[in-house]
């Protein structure tokens, strides 16, 4: 190439200075790998504020999919049946008929009815002081109540056939333990009512329906017989077929008491989880704040560093602007770095939390879960707060005169 | 070879604190010269080159580089002038100490918006031409003050520059890499580049055709041999 053809090209060439975006990223990796400690420290701090918010959103979405699976297990077909009250506040009583109606009802699996034996209390000898109750109350139920409401035996077995001619009682959950009963073996007796009466069996937890837990449960002959209850439910619990029950919940009032519909209440167990399990959904806000006080921390933390960058890179940011860089080209450079930086925090803080989340349901023994938008959101949040947190350093990088930076 | 590379006339630089470090200095170099200014420190050479560098702006009057009118000029236009037609030589070397001497040559082109292949390409061409072809993988720390400033020459070069501006690039090193320096600036420049190098030492000045003199912010010799 002669001298002069160079020369001539030279003047030909598009005079304008270029930073293609692919190459700002690595220019901006580049500062970060050249400073690894401290781009580390850096971006620690945001990863603690994002780690603290996604095991927040984790735990939160963790223990809502437990309860979730936990409804799913005992179904949202069961209904519930008691008496309501009156207008005028009176308590209201079912019809004895209600049981046989509802069991003549289509798309009804099946039910059981509980009555209650007012008046008779539960005690482990007759000498505990009578006011001792331990809110234990005493219901006749039928025999198949554990399956109809989801719950299994503890211990023992239900009330069965023998129940019906002997006294033969079966523990909630709770009751059992205020008796300080854990397991059915050899002759335990109960004082319920001034009559011994044998434990055959202790319930599990009825998560559905949680006041049968405090309740010890007799036959009903054997209820009529000794304590004179009245053949009217206290309750009843229904399974519908699971296609089903809205229809059969429509049904169910009339059914029960033809005469008087509005004196019967029914409702849907399973819907109070449901809104227990939404409100688990909402993750606590004092721990999200916490979450964002660690976030400003970092983000304060990563404009710091980036400040202190500029300063210590005047060498370098002269070099730029005398190799072609723009005042945009360098403050670009710094704001891409400071959000790369807050990014790769970003990542670092949804695994950490991730991992948080993941010791929380091993150890509670819950489904692990991280919500899908956690995964976009926490890099992304911190790539903005970054952006942020380096527009004033960037700024003054740009501002600074490249002889000055030269001469540092 | 046609034009004029730089051309200053009565250009003044007074800094913040009525700090005069140019008082109406007028200048031409045509393209292809090959000068040395030299002069005392704060004789204004280093200012004068920053201002023919586009780096700073004068206080007065104007300035024409590779044919535009500095002064005039936006942020981005002369970043644009210094990106394809001016190659900076400094008296620091500053280089980058985390990238190979290879990388280091090729971001002397980034600002062209040239893609990374090929600016390594020119980068391995202008290493060679300066004699560190078997250095190019070398990062800075490895390398000896001599090697130092011939990379930041290679990264001067590699787009080939219309002007090639020295700011006392023997000022770091021995007398004898600092010739050796030199003398590959010489031959750089030789295919047609317009080369300004500002120096203090008279020896070096001497290897040069023309050579400016300068005092106190002006002008006192303009003497081609």
């Amino acid at each position: 190439m002669s001298a002069a053809s160079a020369a001539v090209g030279r003047t030909e060439r598009l005079e304008t200075a270029r930073l293609p975006p692919n190459e700002l990223f690595g220019v901006a990796l580049q500062g970060l790998r050249t400073r690894r400690l401290r781009a580390w420290l850096s971006a620690l701090g945001i990863a603690i504020g994002i780690g603290a918010m996604v095991a927040v959103v984790g735990v939160s979405a963790s223990s809502q999919a437990n309860l979730l699976a936990t409804i799913d297990a005992l179904g949202t077909n069961l209904l519930t049946v008691a008496p309501g009250t009156s207008f005028l506040g009176a308590n209201e009583v079912l019809p004895d008929t209600a049981v046989p109606m509802i069991d003549h009802m289509q798309n009804v699996d099946s039910d059981v009815a509980v009555y209650q034996v007012s008046g008779a209390n539960v005690y482990r000898t007759p000498y505990v002081p009578v006011e001792q109750t331990g809110g234990i109350g005493v219901d006749a139920a039928g025999d198949n109540l554990p399956q109809v409401v989801g719950t299994s035996m503890a211990s023992g077995h239900f009330l069965g056939a023998v129940s019906n001619s002997y006294p033969e009682a079966v523990l909630g959950a709770q009751a059992a333990s205020v008796l300080q009963i854990e397991h059915v073996g050899g002759r335990l007796l109960v004082s319920l009512g001034s009559t011994w009466f044998t434990v055959v069996g202790i319930l599990k937890p009825a998560i559905l329906d949680s006041t049968l837990d405090s309740t010890v449960f007799i036959s009903l002959p054997v209820a009529e017989r000794l304590f004179q209850v009245q053949p009217n439910p206290s309750e009843i619990y229904v399974r519908a077929n699971v296609n089903d029950v809205n229809q059969v919940a429509n049904l169910l009032a009339p059914t029960a008491d033809p005469q008087d519909a509005s004196g019967v209440d029914v409702s849907r167990p399973s819907d109070a989880l449901e809104a227990r399990a939404a409100a688990k959904g909402q993750f606590t806000t004092l721990l999200l704040g916490l979450g964002a006080v660690a976030l400003l921390v970092g983000a304060i933390g990563i404009a710091n560093i980036m400040v202190i960058s500029v300063l210590e890179r005047r060498g370098e940011i002269g070099l730029r602007r005398a190799l072609g860089a723009t005042r945009r080209h360098i403050s670009i450079q710094f704001l891409t770095e400071s959000a790369l930086l807050a990014a790769l925090g970003g990542v670092a803080g949804l695994i950490l939390g991730a991992g948080a989340t993941e010791v929380y349901s091993l150890a509670k023994n819950e489904p692990f879960v991280v919500p899908l938008y956690a995964l976009i959101a926490a890099p992304a949040a911190g790539f903005v707060i970054g952006a942020l947190a380096g527009l004033y350093p960037a700024a003054k990088a740009a501002r600074l005169s490249p002889t000055e930076a030269l001469r540092a | 070879m046609s034009g004029v590379a730089v051309r200053l006339e009565e250009v003044a630089k007074i800094y913040p604190g009525d700090v005069p470090a140019l008082r109406g200095v007028t200048v031409d170099v045509p393209s292809g010269d090959q000068v040395a200014i030299l002069g005392p420190s704060g004789s204004g050479k280093t200012t004068m080159l920053t201002i023919m560098g586009t780096l700073e702006r004068p206080t007065s009057g104007s300035v024409q580089v590779a044919d535009r009118d500095v002064v005039k000029a936006s942020d981005a236009e002369l970043a644009g002038l210094r990106a394809h037609q001016i190659g900076f030589v400094f008296q620091a070397f500053h280089l980058q100490d985390g990238m190979t001497a290879l990388d280091n040559v090729a971001l002397g082109m980034l600002y062209t918006g040239a893609p990374l292949r090929q600016r390594r390409e020119a980068a391995s061409v202008a290493l060679e031409r300066v004699g560190l072809a078997a250095r190019m993988s070398h990062k800075p720390q490895q390398l000896s003050g001599g090697e130092r400033q011939r990379v930041a020459i290679a990264r001067a070069i590699a787009k080939r520059p219309l002007i090639i501006l020295a700011d006392e690039p023997t000022g770091n090193l021995d007398s004898k890499s600092g010739s050796e320096v030199v003398s590959v600036l010489h031959r750089m420049a030789a295919d047609g580049a317009t080369l300004i190098l500002v120096t203090h030492n008279e020896h070096i000045a001497h290897s040069f055709a023309r050579r400016i003199e300068m005092r106190d912010g002006e002008i006192v010799e303009d003497a081609r041999s």
